[in-house]
């Protein structure tokens, strides 16, 4: 019988399956284990978290694939890579290294100053970042199977994962009520491709799986974020540049599953250690911003 | 009829939507005194690891497996069906339940890149558009399990008693036939 690989279903459909679960930054197989031992859904394999990105500057590019290997080998739950917004070849790369999802992130040097990846011409599925409805309807727009909020990556501070969940709902809101003709207007004033908003408006949600990221520094930080609605948790440094990683990934999966279990959360929020050294998203200078990269 | 979606990960919304489309009052189900309310229950599509680790770190794990001894229905989907299978090619995940007699071996299809669609044939229910993510394939089954659907030669649908299993994904399909399949078995008993 015919099988078809590489459809928009199967793509979204690995997201649906990450929901409430962690996804978690790791570089090297030794890191892998211990979070696919934590409960983590899938890891995110780099050559540097985002906070040593942030601290060495430069240029940040697609990981080595020997890494990328390396880490697929030592797990059994789903890898995702980044590739740079626009860098289509690198994501040929991963693609072809056979990678779960990739991640067209601004965590990288965005290589094209303009265009996104067309991600209808991959058979690998891809997740963006968006700040708001707009660029996440953009991003769905060119084939993104699955959004995640941009937040601040690598500061530890939550406020802009915040600020990007709380934009998105309330403009969902404004699509559920809107009008057919107030919907064209709204695509013309918010740069938003109208057939993705006639979706979000006949299914009262984003077409797509919605996970939180950047800055999820806590499990307070993750069951803030599942209760402001998103579908799951990224968290970049906030567990491997944490004081005792084992422990803090323990009970951030625990927290986006009991995210509205106050008791719960008490308990395991207690006697974690040191989270990462973390810095203001609110003292970054705008050129210093990540969130910035891509739109 | 009270049914529970294990609800600690995975796609159990699509799950509870598909049940109460149904008319069935359905359940998120996430600690252990929420398995005394419900009749039987669906263990989703997720990470099997993730949902391993939760049920045994929320003693959950034990108490589920001795009602499955019992004759308490469990529908488990791809995730779920590792959870049931008593045999494992991999060490992951540690602790199951371990009640249905099949062999399964996990992400044998390939990995995402070979998650697919196809159409399958399921006995009683006939032509269904089955999508599989990452998915576990039985390479085994034992005399007491009852075959009800396969793709290219391997069981995708499988049920033993009490206890049915699959391969894919029904509840991504908006097609409720193996839910009512289920069903008739918490019914029938």
């Amino acid at each position: 019988m015919e099988r078809l690989t590489g459809t928009f279903k199967v793509k979204s459909g690995l997201a649906e399956m990450l929901k409430g679960g962690v996804i978690m930054d790791v570089v090297n197989a030794e890191q892998a284990k211990i979070a696919e031992k934590a409960g983590a859904v899938a890891v995110m394999a780099l050559e540097r978290v985002p906070a040593d990105i942030r601290a060495a500057g430069g240029v940040a590019r697609m990981a080595d694939p020997k890494k990328i290997k390396e880490i697929m080998d030592a797990v059994t739950i789903p890898v995702m890579a980044k590739c740079r917004i626009g860098h289509f070849v690198e994501a040929q790369i991963l693609e072809a290294l056979g990678v779960d999802y990739i991640d067209e992130s601004e965590v990288l040097t965005p290589a094209d100053p303009e265009h996104h990846i067309d991600k209808w011409q991959f058979k690998v599925p891809f997740v963006c970042g968006a700040r708001d409805l707009p660029e996440a309807c953009r991003r769905i727009a060119e084939g993104a199977a699955m959004i995640r909020t941009k937040g601040e990556a690598g500061t530890g501070d939550v406020i802009e994962a915040v600020r990007h969940m709380r934009l998105m709902n309330k403009q969902i809101r404004i699509v559920r009520q809107a009008s057919d003709e107030e919907l064209v207007a709204l695509g013309k004033e918010w740069g938003a491709p109208v057939e993705v908003l006639r979706l979000i408006k006949e299914l009262g949600r984003l077409p797509v799986v919605n996970f939180a990221a950047g800055g999820i520094a806590t499990p307070a930080d993750a069951a803030l974020m599942m209760q402001l609605g998103c579908d799951g948790i990224f968290v970049g440094s906030g567990i491997f540049k944490s004081e005792n990683p084992e422990k803090r990934a323990r009970a951030i999966v625990l927290a986006t599953t009991y995210y509205n279990d106050p008791k719960v959360l008490a308990e395991i929020s207690e006697d974690l250690g040191e989270p990462m050294p973390s810095i203001s998203a609110a003292r970054l200078p705008e050129r210093e911003l990540l969130q910035v990269r891509g739109n | 009829m009270r049914i529970g979606v294990l609800g600690l990960q995975g796609d159990f919304r699509e799950h509870l939507a598909v049940l109460r489309s149904l008319g069935v009052d359905a359940r998120d189900v996430r600690t252990r005194a929420q398995l005394d309310e419900i009749e039987g229950l669906i263990i989703p599509g997720g990470e099997s690891t993730t949902m391993a680790y939760l049920l045994e770190k929320m003693g959950m794990l034990s108490v589920l497996r001795e009602r499955g001894e019992q004759g308490f229905p469990i529908y488990g989907t791809c995730a779920g069906m590792i959870l049931l299978a008593r045999e494992l090619n991999d060490a992951y995940p540690e602790h199951r339940l371990a009640l249905m007699d099949i062999a399964v071996k996990r992400n044998a299809y390939g990995r995402q890149l070979d998650s697919f669609e196809a159409d399958i044939h399921i006995k009683d229910i006939g032509k269904f558009h089955a999508i599989f993510i990452r998915a576990p394939k039985i390479v085994r089954v034992g005399p007491g399990v009852e075959i009800l659907a396969e793709h290219d030669g391997a069981p995708v649908l499988v049920r033993q008693k009490n206890l049915l299993a699959s391969s894919f994904h029904p509840e991504l399909t908006g097609d409720s036939r193996v839910h009512e399949y289920f069903l008739k078995m918490v019914t029938k008993g």
